[in-house]
């Protein structure tokens, strides 16, 4: 069960914007890197968030460059899930394979600040501060294999190959 | 059931009769990194225990974002990258031979191949046929190791490109004209695939810009047939023999269709801060521009400096214009150099940045300053791309650049041909 609070961003969420490239010299250096977290998108969101939080987003989040920075970010930064209405196709991929889950869902139902309790195993979000109830889309069977290991990482390390 | 060029290859790359949909395991002819990416997939590599590459010949390391390097801490990545690459026998392209999908296009993709590579625009490749996709760091790493990858087979979207583009609108312009028709998100796990009775006429840069773009419409690739185009680019780049014709079975199903008629095009911009933000370059006439960027793996190439030659030799940037020109790799630079397009460009007052990523990420090479415009032929033009979240960012054609830097606003290149 993942709890926490809302943070609310629009549509098109680009790469740049997570993970600004004025910071690539930071790239080796991921704590660093962390701190600037989101913030061509809201400067004081790496300063407001919490462990357990949630990046709530419009269409299209985490569109633009494949670099992997952008979900490790965000992870780092305590957030347990990215909801989003759709999400661009590496960034999907690439969070999962860190280990951050992705959930595509009607996030016009979430409001900046609701406090959210998501169930992954039963695929719900409650919005404990409206009373919504919310599902999110499935996620791809493989995802989800690789996600309840923590990561392509510790998923490849168990298993020596892809076991699909 | 008759098959997309996209299931045709994987098909035959994972020997199974695949659909849209399947989720498959393929073997990986090409894996290739970046030094943006490049330094994480060396530590997901070490993470996992592993110790060699399968395929150290089409094991690549770029060096192409930072290039020259720009700072200590990226001078530390690029000889983190050196050692990986002498320790592991992965080949290694320096700083200055240019930019990783041009010398993937050069030197080593060809039909029906399936390439992977740690940066989002290797779907570029599609231009000479071959399943070329953009993944992460450690989707890379794993195939370096293990030589094979996992994907879902995608749907695709037919493109079809009728007639020929008129003089001063080039292949830029079908791109943009395209992405701003399906939207930023239109193509989401997608596959485009071109054909037509237009794209006889477009050479392989030509294909090269389109395919480059593909990803701007959320795709996975951007994939044309293998025809006699391509056999000639492979013969020029020595590997003719590499050749094989390549399409989709007639009667293949498309989940949508796309008509595009060359011959009415025009050009066209795409506007800050979004790459579908399209419009005509006439509507956005006298809009001052202070830096113009022709160059990256979008449109970097020898056609390109040419045509922007073509409209720039004998005249002058606009003094209030600055002008920065980045050949897309090192043999395009050559080869600019002996057709004199580098010698009228220096006269027309470009500065030459060394071939690579130069500008266009916003690490070095012609950062913005604020409320500055920039119009460049890059493939996006995202908030704070360019490194200033307070510029804004127009992209265009090598000739609509070109016009641009000597009127200092944007101008159309129809007008000065
Ligand atoms: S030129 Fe620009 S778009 Fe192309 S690979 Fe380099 S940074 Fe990416």
């Amino acid at each position: 069960m993942l709890r926490g609070k809302a943070f609310k961003f629009g549509d098109n969420i680009s790469t740049d914007l997570i993970s600004p490239g004025r910071y690539f010299h930071l790239r080796s250096d991921l704590p660093e890197l962390a701190k600037h977290v989101m913030e061509d998108a809201d400067p004081s969101f790496a300063s407001r968030v919490k462990p357990g939080d949630f990046v709530v987003a419009g269409k299209d989040f985490g569109l633009g460059s494949s670099r992997e920075h952008a979900p490790l970010v965000i992870k780092m930064a305590g957030v347990s899930a990215v909801l989003a209405k759709t999400a661009a196709k590496i960034f999907f991929r690439n969070a999962f394979n860190i280990g951050l889950p992705v959930l595509i869902c009607d996030t016009d139902k979430i409001n900046e600040g609701d406090e959210l309790e998501i169930d992954l195993t039963a695929g719900t979000i409650k919005n404990l501060s409206t009373g919504a109830e919310l599902t999110f889309g499935k996620i791809p069977e493989v995802m989800l294999k690789i996600l309840n290991e923590g990561g392509l990482v510790p998923y490849i390390k168990k298993y020596g190959d892809f076991a699909l | 059931m008759a098959m997309t060029l996209v299931e045709k290859i994987l098909s035959e790359k994972s020997g199974l009769d695949v659909r849209a949909g399947d989720i498959i395991v393929a073997p990986v002819d090409i894996a290739f990194v970046q030094d943006g990416t490049g330094p994480l997939t060396i530590s997901q590599f070490q993470a996992c225990s592993f110790e060699r590459l399968a395929n150290p010949l089409t094991s690549i390391i770029f060096l192409d974002h930072a290039a020259p390097s720009a700072s200590r801490e990226l001078s530390n990545d690029h000889n983190r990258l050196r050692e990986f690459a002498k320790r592991n026998g992965a080949q290694l392209f320096e700083i200055g031979d240019g930019i990783s999908h041009q010398l993937i296009a050069e030197s080593y993709a060809s039909p029906g191949e399936i390439i992977i590579g740690a940066d989002s625009h290797t779907g570029m490749a599609g231009a000479l046929g071959a399943f070329a996709t953009g993944m992460g760091s450690t989707d890379v790493a794993i195939a370096l190791s293990l030589g094979k990858t996992w994907l879902r087979v995608p749907e695709s979207f037919k493109v079809i490109i009728n007639g020929q583009l008129s003089k001063g609108v080039c292949a830029k312009d079908i791109a943009l004209y395209l992405v701003g028709n399906l939207g930023a998100d239109g193509a989401t796990y997608k596959a485009l695939e071109f054909c037509g009775d237009g794209i006889a006429y477009l050479t392989m840069s030509e294909r090269l810009t389109i395919a480059s773009m593909a990803v701007e419409a959320g795709a996975k690739v951007g994939l044309f047939p293998s025809d006699e185009i391509t056999h000639s680019y492979l013969e020029h780049h020595g590997r003719g023999q590499k050749y094989r014709p390549l399409e989709p079975e007639p009667d293949a199903s498309y989940e949508r269709v796309i008509k595009i008629d060359a011959t009415r095009l025009e050009p066209m911009v795409a506007k800050p801060h979004s790459v579908d933000n399209t419009a005509l370059v006439r509507e956005l006439e006298d809009m001052k521009v202070q830096q113009v960027f022709i160059g990256t793996c979008s449109n970097g190439r020898l056609e390109d400096l040419a045509v922007a030659t073509e409209i720039l030799r004998g005249r002058k940037r606009h003094p209030d214009t600055r002008f920065i020109v980045a050949p897309a790799s090192r043999q395009v630079l050559s080869e600019a150099i002996q057709a004199g397009y580098i010698q009228a460009l220096v006269n027309a007052g470009a500065v030459i940045a060394p071939p690579g990523c130069a500008a266009c990420l916003g690490v070095h090479h012609g950062v913005l300053g604020d409320g500055e415009v920039c119009l460049s032929t890059a493939n996006r033009n995202f908030k704070g791309r360019m490194g200033n979240p307070e510029a804004f960012i127009y992209l265009a054609s090598p000739a609509t650049a070109a016009a641009t830097a000597i009127a200092g606003c944007i101008a159309d290149p129809r007008e000065m041909m």
